[in-house]
């Protein structure tokens, strides 16, 4: 075990170089020349030769790889730089804004695991009655409406028709993030629901369930005791995956709703060009997402002995 | 209580339409819509962006049945524009990705070694972002526009097909008749032409049918955060986003763009579930899906 950790983390590391590199070139051939910026703001009269003094100063004159590796250096240390607009430095209002987009992200999931788990095992169990062809078309449904569409909606509904939740998130409370939450979870049980049907489908075809039929045992004990648990696996290695997408995922929802996590700092930088700020934004948010795979990968080695001793790769 | 996997399997399928007519009935409503949008000036009731003060805000009725935008637009002329936009963008990214995805997947496939290693693992570092964040950024270095916004995501969403070519390649690479292709002389790019793309092109043709409403909505959803059409262009993204503050007093003017997005994404969704359907009927029955 501890042999195959290290190797993905290995495995991981050009990886990282290579998110870290784009990152880095992607701002670089934006124009984002910071001296520009900085003597824009001045707002005073400069020539070439103060902007060579500076760039000299800051580096920029290097080759593209020198700046590189400098910057990595930076970026390792936790400097990221100063925001343009605010001046504040980045890294530090990326981390403050982090737990936000956390709480988002997991009640988002506890909604989707509550909604797509029993209706996914009630549409297998009745496969093709009215009720698994309903929850199929809504299924469908939810899969062909983009999200923002979808936090419009329940705002217009919850908010203004019906005033259940506050409009626009008043802070970080549960009243407020329950309609962003259960806006990202539309889209996702709408996929678990079918996915969670599959595998209860195939689950319930094997031939200890009608084994365990022939011998007279209730079909609900079958199906909690045996059916559910051989799922579960399956179940929660989709939810740990889909953390990642989640992740990326929450900034249109968060800028709708007003809700102060990363992904409404990233749009927010976006529309003033603030280029560190978005810069730490994707390079922190893949960071955490490969994190999260990998540590998926391990949890799943750890609590699945067919893979742990079968010995293959997952 | 009945056994799961039997619940009346032949009923269903007696009253059940074949997967080809099916088929057949989705792409005569998809080329309908095509149709529409190439021709939607000459369907357009209205200039869809002439502006009429007395006319802003008006709610929907005979005259304007999706209402009026806050320039007095007609909304029903600007969503049939808006068709175009958003229906073309989403194919042509849909055709880009799966040509350069295809086209790295079998080369890699194919070649293996140092190649294969290289390109598989600048897929893995496009494939680390998560989600719409990393086209968030490029289209936002970019400075925003449909073929920008084409552009980023693009980038995030080849790998998908390079990875499912490589895999298809590498699975038909071991078949006899290649090596008879081989021993007979044909060159390598005779053999990927000739025997590999024939044998990938169903799978590649089914993800990328599925993979047109999922391509919309993300268009739509950079368009939506102005990183994508950018206004008085009549796009259904943005046009949702102009509407969005007067959403509460006047729905209609972020409904009927919203409702362009759903009937198209639907519309395309089910032509791929179908498409898939008449490919390969094993899939139907288990999957299960509509």
């Amino acid at each position: 075990m501890g042999k195959y950790i290290l190797k993905r983390v290995l495995m991981l590391l050009p990886i990282l170089f290579g998110i870290t590199f784009l990152s880095f070139a992607m701002m670089r051939l934006a124009g984002s020349d910071v001296v520009m910026q900085q003597m824009d703001t001045t707002g005073m009269a400069f020539s070439q030769e103060v902007l060579d003094a500076r760039r000299a100063e800051l580096g920029l004159d290097q080759p593209f790889l020198v700046q590189y590796i400098s910057w990595l250096g930076d970026f390792l240390t936790g400097h990221l730089g100063v925001s343009y607009v605010s001046g504040e430095d980045v890294f530090a209002s990326f981390i403050s804004k982090l737990p936000a987009t956390l709480l988002l992200t997991v009640v988002s999931i506890v909604l989707t695991v509550l909604i797509s788990v029993p209706l996914g095992i009630l549409a297998a169990v009745r496969k093709n009655r009215w009720s698994d062809r309903l929850i199929r078309v809504c299924s469908f449904a939810g899969n062909s409406l983009p999200n923002f569409f979808v936090a419009l909606l329940f705002m217009y509904l919850f908010s203004i028709r019906f005033p259940i939740f506050p409009v626009i998130a008043g802070g970080t409370d549960l009243k407020s993030v329950a309609l962003p939450a259960l806006t990202l979870s539309v889209a996702m049980s709408s996929r678990y629901v079918r996915q969670v049907r599959a595998a209860v489908l195939d689950e319930l075809n094997k031939e200890y369930v009608q084994a365990a039929r022939a011998r007279g045992i209730r079909f609900s004990v079958t199906l909690w005791k045996s059916v559910f648990r051989s799922c579960l696996m399956t179940i929660l290695t989709l939810l740990a995956l889909s953390i990642g997408s989640l992740l990326g995922g929450t900034a249109i929802v968060e800028s709708v709703f007003m809700w102060d996590g990363v992904g409404k700092m990233a749009v927010d930088a976006i529309n003033m060009r603030d280029y560190p700020v978005i810069q730490a934004y994707v390079v922190w948010m893949a960071i955490i997402y490969v994190l999260v795979n990998l540590l998926t990968d391990i949890i799943y080695r750890l609590l699945d002995p067919r893979i742990r001793l079968g010995g293959k790769e997952a | 209580m009945k056994m799961a996997g039997k619940t009346g399997d032949g009923r269903y399928q007696k009253r059940k339409i074949s997967a080809k007519q099916k088929l057949w009935i989705l792409l005569i409503l998809t080329l309908l819509l095509l149709l529409a949008a190439i021709f939607a000036e000459s369907i357009c009731p209205y200039d869809p962006n002439m502006q009429n003060y007395d006319m802003a805000l008006k709610p929907p009725d005979a005259a304007h049945p999706f209402g009026t935008d806050r320039y007095g637009r007609d909304m029903l002329s600007r969503v049939i524009i808006g068709a175009r936009t958003s229906i073309f963008s989403a194919l042509l990214l849909v055709l880009i990705i799966a040509v350069i995805g295809t086209t790295v997947g079998v080369l890699c496939g194919y070649a293996g070694g140092a190649v294969d290693m290289v390109l598989m693992r600048v897929s893995d570092v496009c494939l680390a972002f998560p989600g719409l964040v990393f086209a968030l950024a490029i289209a936002a270095v970019l400075n925003g526009g449909v073929g920008n916004a084409i552009l980023a995501l693009a980038a995030i969403s080849w790998p998908k097909y390079a990875r499912l070519a490589r895999s298809q390649t590498l699975a038909v690479k071991k078949a006899a008749y290649i090596s008879a292709a081989r021993l007979a002389g044909d060159s390598p790019f005779q053999i990927i032409v000739r025997h590999i793309l024939p044998n990938i092109r169903g799978q590649i043709l089914v993800t990328a049918m599925l993979d047109v409403g999922t391509m919309m909505m993300e268009m739509a959803a950079l368009s939506f955060l102005g990183l994508g059409a950018k206004p008085p262009t009549a796009e259904w993204g943005s046009m949702m986003s102009e509407g969005r503050s007067m959403f509460q007093t006047y729905p209609w003017v972020v409904l009927t763009p919203g409702i362009g997005i759903f009937v198209t994404v639907v519309l395309f969704n089910l032509l791929g579930d179908a498409v898939r359907d008449c490919m390969d009927p094993a899939t139907r029955k288990e999957r299960g899906i509509l």
